[in-house]
């Protein structure tokens, strides 16, 4: 069970970083973005080019750090990777999303849009690398440690859930003491009274969408590492990232981040009474539990 | 000199004109306070001088540019601020964060002015770190002005600055205005309480329907009969 619980914290911390980028981009822009999951993907598959392609290529080592399954491929990969989707995350609003703003359309436009684009996403990683499961270094065998209560932990995960502290607290300091992040918030607040005291919103909006895309290759590269890489991958976290989303207020950052963790932990246990198959359904049937009872989350309702 | 002035406005939010050829003019140093009863289009100006709305017809002139048409962003560069009838402070925000937001576009210093609008509400000082959503009605109000103020503005637009207040509370807030304006910034105010707005208004008009019915000085307009009738209560 303390296995499961610590296995879930792994599971919520990615599961947190793809639902604040979720939240960010909901609270600024009023509307679900269905590629978010594959925005995970396309992070996760960038860093793979970079590990087994070109950082191999012009000759970075192979070594892996100590008991970790990577090296320094990997430590250059994870923040190019995160740059190239935030740039894949503004292109996209760019050329698709800003236009749909400008023609003022509907919830709906935008959910199907956002559908498309999160199919085109996958199909280019489909083009590229095939359906098969891949690995950033196949065939490692990755030692675990044995804590007491026969409680198996692997270095990775050590690793992954200190790297998403890291960036949350980062995120954190970026919203609560800079002048850009204070006006993020702001604008998620109020876009029109943003607008109305000469915030150019435009810029928060590339900000938002770039801080949400590099978290979101985070999320999708740290779960490649802990577990695997497939082109469905981001897709199938897309359930968990809207109900932990939801749980912790859509458009509450913190929220997310905590829902994340709370969502990744149910998955997680569930494991020990049902299937690991009803994952997702464990994930969907808190979401559904939570627009029943309490629609706006449990952070929710408080203040305006 | 006149600092502001629109004219022959005509407007709407769609093919509907609410404006019908409205127009108004702001000396410099001047309050001028908006009367009329509601939907008359008061707020449907003050949104199409601050850009938020493009008018079909007519000019915005803001001393001698022609700032028609321009985008709020731009305007409020120039020197014109604005607080909304509604939602004009950022809840979750801190009052110190919300006065920030409104000093965003400049890249001087701003403390100063930070501390000059904490003179003008020191009450706002003693919470600086409460979030504004906590806040009451009146105190959100001196957040709201006090946003607006950070740009150190030539011209304040108030959208009914003493809407849901209790009479003591909105007496405080038309002794803020006054102290604004003695500092040099002219105003135009939009506001349900004719009587206390006509008083300190240097120049009054009375709006209906979309329509210009009567401007004159403030005293003038507080002894017309018409007007005591219909917007004074008699
Ligand atoms: N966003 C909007 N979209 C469409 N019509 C609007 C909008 N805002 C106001 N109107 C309409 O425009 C007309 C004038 O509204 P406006 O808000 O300017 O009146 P007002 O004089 O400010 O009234 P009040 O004293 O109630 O604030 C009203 O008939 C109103 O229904
Ligand atoms: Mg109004």
């Amino acid at each position: 069970m303390v296995e499961l619980i610590f296995y879930g914290i792994v599971l919520g911390s990615i599961i947190s970083l793809g639902a604040i980028g979720l939240s960010l981009v909901y609270g600024i822009l009023r509307f679900a973005n269905f590629a978010h999951g594959d925005l995970m993907s396309v992070g996760a598959y960038t860093a793979l080019f970079l590990v087994t392609g070109f950082l191999a290529w012009i000759g970075v080592s192979d070594a892996t750090f100590g008991p970790l399954s990577f090296g320094w491929r990997m430590l250059i990969a994870f923040p190019v990777s995160m740059l190239a989707v935030a740039g894949v995350a503004i292109l996209l609003d760019r050329v698709l999303y800003r236009k749909l703003r400008a023609k003022k359309s509907g919830p709906v436009i935008f959910a199907m849009s956002s559908l498309g684009a999160a199919f085109i996403l996958r199909m280019i990683i489909l083009i590229f690398w095939g359906a098969d499961s891949l690995f950033y270094r196949p065939g490692m065998l990755r030692p675990a440690y044995e804590l007491p209560l026969g409680v198996k932990i692997r270095p990775d995960q050590v690793f992954i859930i200190i790297l998403v502290c890291v960036l949350m607290t980062t995120l954190h300091l970026f919203l609560q003491k800079t002048k850009m992040g204070k006006a993020m918030r702001a604008t998620s607040d109020n876009i029109e009274l943003a607008r109305v005291s000469g915030i150019d919103t435009e810029r928060i909006i590339i900000w938002t969408w770039g801080i949400g895309g590099a978290l979101a290759a985070a999320g999708g590269i740290l779960y490649g590492v802990d577990v695997q890489l497939h082109p469905y991958m981001g897709w199938n976290f897309l359930i968990p990232l809207f109900a932990a989303t939801i749980l912790g207020s859509i458009g509450n950052i913190y929220g997310a981040m905590v829902g994340g963790f709370i969502i990744g932990v149910a998955q997680q246990v569930s494991t020990a009474f049902l299937m690991p198959t009803y994952k997702p359904a464990v994930a969907f049937t808190i979401m559904i539990v939570i627009l029943l009872i309490r629609p706006k989350g449990i952070f929710g309702g408080s203040e305006r | 000199m006149i600092i502001l002035e629109a004219t022959v406005i005509t407007a709407g939010y769609s093919k509907l004109d609410i404006l019908k050829e409205v127009g108004i003019r702001v000396r410099d140093g001047e309050i001028v306070s908006i009367i009329g009863p509601n939907g008359a289009g008061k707020s449907t100006l003050l949104k199409t001088i601050f850009g938020l709305l493009k008018p079909r017809h007519g000019r915005v002139m803001l001393q001698n540019r022609d700032i028609t048409g321009w985008s709020p962003d731009k305007i409020v560069k120039e020197g014109i601020s604005y607080v909304p009838q509604v939602d004009n402070i950022f809840t979750s925000l801190t009052i110190e964060e919300n006065l920030e937001m409104g000093a965003f576009i400049r890249r001087d210093d701003f403390s100063g002015r930070l501390a000059e609008i904490y003179d003008l509400f020191p009450m706002l000082a003693e919470r600086k770190k409460q979030k504004a959503g906590q806040l009451s009605g009146g105190q959100r109000q001196m957040v709201a002005m006090g946003r607006a103020l950070m740009l150190d503005p030539q011209v304040l637009l108030l959208d009914e600055p003493s809407a849901g207040l209790a009479p003591n509370l909105a007496a405080m807030i038309f002794d803020k205005i006054k102290a604004i304006n003695k500092t040099g910034v002219s105003m135009i105010i939009v506001e349900q309480n004719a009587r206390e707005a006509l008083k300190m208004a240097h120049h009054g008009y009375v709006l209906a329907m979309g329509k210009n019915v009567l401007d004159d000085s403030g005293k003038a307009l507080l002894t017309n009969k018409e007007v005591g009738k219909l917007y004074l209560g008699g």
